[in-house]
């Protein structure tokens, strides 16, 4: 897209023609009339490179402020119990950690689904998008168990100001997994339909980058809101 | 506990399974000026359906307006948005002045404390999300992509949806109006106030709803600009050799992702403890509201950045034009605006010294405030040795832009006054602080905002304004700003404090005298403007722009047709040298008459004005706790998106023949000959 | 030219009957200090703005288009001095105004004891500051005198030349305690405290208000300073104690806290012990967990899931001062070593200033 202006001194006999020039130079001014001449016009054919994976990270990044604010969020008030239960009292650390395998081990078959797309493996791919779709419902589903249990004991997010900002964080997270399976399920109907297009290409790779995204953040409220939770 | 004293707050004990909080006692035709502004709206919206509907419209409208992806079209329907805006958001300041001028002179005022309460926060949130921001964006969306070469922005649906969404915030804020209340909690809605134990009518809920569901459209607007300055310049156009308009263009929007998120996220928390009863900002079970005030500010300073830097490019373009000359100190243009865009980051404390912070850390914030200072002053001298040795032409944008700078550099001192800590201990929340940001905001973006309207007005119509009533506007507005905001100047420094609807003293009377006259001025400013378009539309052939360029300007936008086709450039420019339009002009560009070829185009949709239409429906079923309403219109919406993402036929080449036809009748306009429209 | 006639304008302004600017002519030390600031704060930046403004109005007179005369040079964009110039005296002066900034916004912290009563006379080491503990209520304000023991509403006397110390709260939303006259303003906000140290010079009867609007009776939340001599204080103090409604015990204080509009001046002659760290702590009415207490169970790690259903448990104790009544009660958290439970303990032993807002958030 961004041609340096190497060619500036590419001669046409059209630029030379100059004569239909649309505005009167301004009064008292002597425009300097440079030598060498310009081609202005972009004659070929423009070779289109779309800006879908650039604004689709520009997104992330601003969905990773959301969690940084939510993060900040529990970093005030992760700790103001209000005299009800703690994370050491609360959290189940083994079947978070499950939860979190479940969730890198998508990331790593959605890997595997790119690499077959790339191959041009188109079955293989649907197979391996399964695959991460199976892995991110059982993490939403472990996730939901978790805050039913939660919200059993009575610790709901109304209980505490560390339960709402908890309940709000997680619950953010699995929302986004929830719309990722969602998209996921949508892209496994429209490449059965279509096939390795390029439409469908840009979608797999946005979702890709969506979806390692969203590992991240795990790794995050892991390690912040579970593990210093339960350990600090 | 307080809302014992909320007179009508009756209905909103119950919630109703079917209907939520609805029921016939909801509308305030108690209120007569309500009354009488509900019977003014229905009479001017039945006449204007009505108009529409004679003259066969809906679908002109529908096909070419409203479904349409087509930037320039989408910028000007954020214009009109914001004008209309602005209308409201005027008759309330109206209010305010009489009211306070009426309650200063010993009386009570013909406001009650609830309704002045609702005037004064409406008209402070639509001032800033319904006007001033629409009308910014849809500068950046008309000017940005012609000054860069390029056809569209890099995602033209998501565009479009972006518009709607906005608008769907505006149509709650509108809705509000005559259906149950708006938030009575000032702007910015600091709780524990805006809280569901001392706001629990629906007001607040009307104020979430709308930023929330407009905030995610400002949101994607910004990512969409930004991607279409990076992604889609025109071949040559260096970072160096970027239009002002442009760089700033860019800075806000950076600002827009970087900050509009944490509104968001913000907003939803404040949400989440009225609708959900979670503990974000109430103290009671550990929350804290003054982690409110720190978020609500991480986004509220940046967001004045938002608007006043798009502008400083609109002058940056206007002080050149009209001097005919180069713009002085590009370079350190363009430098300023980056370390102003990082700077309004690290300021937003300053907002609130008087919540007892410590000396260190008011100071520092209020030392980062004063920074700032410094690049906003070099771009001032930019301006200043730009017009020296200039020929200095004074159409109404030139008069705009005098106005700011003299005015801009009185707010830019009161501003870095409030930025000293102690001093602001004094003045903090006072009518010195709120003359203050007017002066920043009116002498700054509001003059600035007129002066581009004007500008590329001839661009997006194919005719000028008349310059007559464009002065008058123009004076009454700056005899007005001045008359309404000094006294409030004085006032301030009298220890009068803001958002009051009655006083003791009356002492204070002339003041607010005085300012209501300086109201009417800016009235007469704003019916002036409007006159001004009547009157250009009216003489419209003598006013047109065949040329394309009638200012002499500089850059891309000006080597199209005025209006530019709907494809902008049959060929797309080859940029050499800052300032590409003038650089065109000066080495004898021709304009290439043959050779076209196909145009790659996207396709109207529908998608984003369906989607929009149904958040406004959840909007306002969640205000009014119509839950199956809100679910129904949710998943209605999401069905409808996916079933967007199984539409592939999204574009489609406009065959040369069509654009052979377009620019020869370009041509024959250049020649001289018969005006005849390019567009469409 | 027009910069002058707007000056000129302003001045008349000022001219007018009745134009009283009690922020630059205070009656009190720290907020003459203020004025004397913002005038300087002025006068510097005023040394770039006037130029700024009357270059503005000579270029665009000067460099007109109809003016022939004056030469014109379209090309010329840049100067290297001239951008040192235009860069480095703003730079320079704001490097004057943020060392302003910082000496004086140390100097007037409103947390700090007074150094000085006023320009020419420091404060006697001797003399306590005089202590009133100012409550923002919906929509009045109420004081209390923990020194004299009597409490009122809606009026509140300082002693000219004796240093105060005001403690602010508020049981409701945010407000800013204000008197124009005496002191820049301070948030008072519900579950915390704030300090302004200020003095009264004068002897006179000031304005104070709440400066942060807080709901439908903002505009009405007045109240009167009077500024009076040692004599006339005790006067006052005696006055309060005979026209006094009783005690301000915690069921007398929910009532006066019931919201009401434009109140009258009320006055108590005694305070229930311990009634304004309840006020602070949220916790006058019975069934409320007082936030001190419930902070310490928290720093302690939480009172565990018993604690969701037996926060009653922790309520109404407010052991700001014995920690252990609270220590006792937590059950002992097996995670926790005894001596970190013990240095948690006695971390919030100084609870007060942890929750001072100047340490942080919390």
């Amino acid at each position: 897209m961004m041609t340096a202006p190497s060619d500036a001194t590419a001669s046409t006999d059209f630029a030379a023609a100059g004569a239909t020039g649309p505005a009167a130079p301004l009064q008292n001014a002597a425009p300097q009339i440079r030598t060498g001449s310009y081609q202005f016009d972009v004659i070929e054919e423009e070779h289109h490179d779309t800006g879908t994976m650039l604004g689709f990270w520009i997104y992330l990044m601003s969905d990773c402020l959301i969690f940084g604010v939510l993060f900040a969020v529990h970093a005030v008030l992760g700790q103001n119990y209000a005299a009800g239960p703690a994370p050491a009292d609360l959290f189940e650390i083994e079947m978070i950690l499950i939860s979190t395998f479940a969730l890198l081990l998508s990331s790593i078959t959605y890997g595997f689904a790119v690499i077959a797309m790339q191959r041009g493996q188109k079955t293989a791919m649907l197979q391996w998008l399964a695959i991460t779709g199976v892995f991110g419902l059982a993490f939403v589903g472990l996730t939901l168990q978790e805050f039913m249990h939660l919200w059993h004991l009575g610790a709901t997010p109304m209980a505490s100001a560390f339960l709402s900002s908890f309940y709000v964080l997680v619950g953010t997270h699995a929302l986004h997994v929830t719309v990722g399976a969602l998209w996921l399920a949508v892209l496994l109907v429209q490449l059965q339909m279509h096939g390795i297009t390029p439409a469908n290409t840009r979608r797999v790779l946005c979702l890709s980058l969506f979806w390692h995204f969203l590992d991240l953040i795990w790794i995050g409220v892991f390690s912040f809101v579970y593990l210093a939770g339960v350990l600090l | 506990m307080a809302s014992s004293t909320d007179t009508h707050s009756s209905y909103a004990a119950d919630i109703h399974p079917f209907w939520g909080k609805l029921n016939w006692n909801i509308f305030p035709f108690y209120e007569p000026v309500i009354f009488y502004t509900f019977i003014v709206v229905c009479i001017l919206g039945t006449a204007v359906l009505a108009a529409l509907t004679y003259y066969r419209l809906w679908g002109y409208l529908w096909r070419e307006w409203l479904t349409s992806v087509d930037h320039k079209k989408i910028g000007i329907m954020y214009v009109i948005l914001g004008i209309v805006m602005l209308l409201r958001g005027f008759a309330d300041a109206l209010l305010m002045r009489i009211q306070q001028a009426m309650a200063a002179s010993g009386g009570e005022g013909f406001l009650n404390a609830h309704h002045y309460d609702q005037i004064f926060t409406a008209h402070g949130t639509i001032m800033i999300f319904f006007v001033a921001m629409p009308l910014v964006v849809g500068l950046m969306n008309y000017v940005m992509p012609l000054q860069i070469g390029a056809r569209d922005v890099a995602f033209p649906f998501l565009n479009n949806f972006s518009f709607w969404l906005t608008a769907s915030g505006a149509i709650l804020v509108m809705i509000s109006l005559f259906v149950g209340e708006f938030s009575t909690t000032g702007w910015l809605a600091y709780p524990p106030l805006s809280g569901a134990e001392f706001s629990p009518t629906v007001g607040m809920d009307y104020y979430l709803w709308a930023l929330n569901i407009a905030g995610i459209g400002t949101t994607l607007s910004g990512i969409n600009m930004i991607v279409t300055v990076v992604k889609m310049r025109a071949p040559g156009m260096t970072w160096m050799k970027l239009p002002v308009f442009t760089w700033t263009s860019l800075c806000a929007n950076v600002l827009i992702v970087a900050t509009f998120p944490v509104l968001s996220a913000t907003l939803a928390l404040l949400t989440a403890d009225r609708y959900l009863g979670t503990n974000f900002f109430v103290s009671e079970l550990g929350g804290n509201p003054m982690m409110y005030v720190n978020l609500i500010w991480i986004w509220g300073h940046p967001e004045v950045y938002i608007l006043i830097l798009p502008i400083f490019g609109v002058y940056s373009e206007i002080v050149p034009t009209f001097s005919g000359k180069r713009l002085f100190g590009y370079t350190s243009m363009v430098y300023a605006t980056c370390v102003i865009m990082i700077l309004s980051y690290i300021v937003w404390l300053h907002h609130f010294f008087t919540m007892g912070a410590g000396a260190s850390v008011n100071s520092f914030f209020g030392i980062t405030t004063m920074i700032i200072s410094i690049p906003t002053g070099a771009k001032l001298f930019n301006w200043l040795f730009t017009m020296y040795k200039g020929r200095i032409r004074f159409t109404t944008p030139m008069l705009w832009t005098l106005g700011f700078m003299v005015t801009f550099t009185i707010g830019g001192m009161t501003g870095v006054l409030l930025a000293v800590p102690p001093a602001d201990y004094v003045l903090h929340n006072s009518l010195f602080l709120i003359a203050h940001f007017h002066n920043a905001i009116i002498g700054g973006v509001v003059f600035g905002l007129f002066a581009a309207l004007v500008y590329w007005f001839p661009k997006a119509f194919g005719f000028r304004l008349v310059e007559g009533w464009g002065k008058v506007s123009f004076w009454c507005w700056l005899i007005g700003f001045y008359l309404a905001f000094m006294p409030l100047y004085v006032l301030g420094l009298m220890g009068v404090t803001r958002r009051l609807s009655q006083f003791e003293d009356t002492a204070y009377a002339i003041y607010f005298n005085v300012a209501l006259v300086g109201a009417l001025f800016v009235a007469v400013g704003i019916v002036a403007f409007l006159i001004q378009v009547g009157v250009s539309i009216v003489k419209r052939e003598e006013l047109r722009d065949t040329t394309g360029d009638p200012w002499d300007g500089r850059t891309l936008e000006w080597s199209t047709s005025s209006p530019p086709p709907y494809y902008n450039f049959a060929f797309t420019p080859r940029v050499y040298e800052l300032d590409a339009w003038d650089h065109m002009k000066r080495n004898g560009y021709g304009r290439r008459t043959e050779g076209y070829m196909p145009i790659h185009m996207p396709r109207y949709t529908a998608t984003g004005i369906v989607i929009s239409a149904l958040l406004t429906v959840m909007g306002f079923a969640l205000v009014w706790h119509i839950y199956w309403l809100a679910l129904i219109s949710l998943l209605a919406s999401i069905v409808y998106g996916i079933a967007h993402t199984f539409n592939y036929d999204r574009d489609y080449y406009v065959p040369a023949r069509e654009v052979d036809a377009v620019e020869t009748s370009r041509t024959r306009q250049l020649n001289g000959g018969v005006t005849l429209s390019a567009a469409e | 030219m027009r910069t002058l006639s707007l000056l000129c304008a302003f001045l008349l302004l000022c001219l007018l009957p009745g134009c009283n600017l009690v922020v630059m002519d205070p009656s009190g030390d720290v907020a003459s200090q203020q004025s004397d600031l913002i005038v300087y704060a002025t006068i510097l930046m005023l040394i770039v703005i006037i130029p700024v403004i009357l270059l503005t109005l000579f270029f665009a007179f000067y460099y007109r288009a109809s003016n022939t005369s004056a030469s014109y040079e379209p090309d010329w964009d840049h100067s290297i001095s001239l951008e040192i110039v235009i860069w480095s005296v703003p730079l320079a002066i704001i490097i004057c105004l943020a060392g302003l900034t910082w000496v004086a916004t140390h100097r007037l912290n409103p947390y700090d004891d007074l150094t000085r009563i006023s320009a020419t006379q420091a404060v006697d080491p001797d003399v306590e500051p005089l202590t009133i503990q100012a409550v923002a209520m919906d929509w009045k304000w109420m004081f209390l005198y923990p020194e004299q023991g009597i409490a009122t509403v809606n009026e509140v006397a300082v002693i000219v030349d004796r240093p105060v110390e005001w403690h602010i709260t508020s049981t409701t939303v945010m407000n800013a305690f204000y008197v124009p006259a005496m002191a820049g303003m301070i948030y008072g906000m519900p579950g915390m405290q704030t300090e302004l140290n200020a003095v009264m010079n004068a002897p006179g009867t000031y304005d104070g208000f709440s400066a942060n609007y807080s709901g439908a009776g903002f505009s009405h939340m007045r109240f009167d300073l009077k500024a009076v001599d040692e004599a006339g204080f005790d006067a006052w103090v005696d006055r309060v104690r005979a026209g006094g409604e009783g005690i301000l015990d915690r069921p007398m204080f929910l009532d006066v806290e019931q919201p009401s509009i434009d109140a009258p001046v009320r006055y108590f002659e005694r305070v229930e012990e311990g009634l304004w760290d309840r006020i602070v702590n949220l916790c006058v009415g019975e069934d409320r967990l007082c936030q001190n207490d419930m902070m310490m169970v928290d720093a302690l790690g939480g009172g565990g899931l018993d604690g969701l259903w037996n926060r009653e448990l922790f309520a109404g104790i407010c052991a700001a001062d014995d920690p252990g009544v609270i220590l006792a009660l937590v059950k002992p958290n097996p995670r926790l070593r005894h001596d970190e439970t013990l240095a948690a303990a006695f971390r919030q032993a100084l609870l007060p200033e942890a929750r001072d807002p100047r340490e942080g958030a919390n």
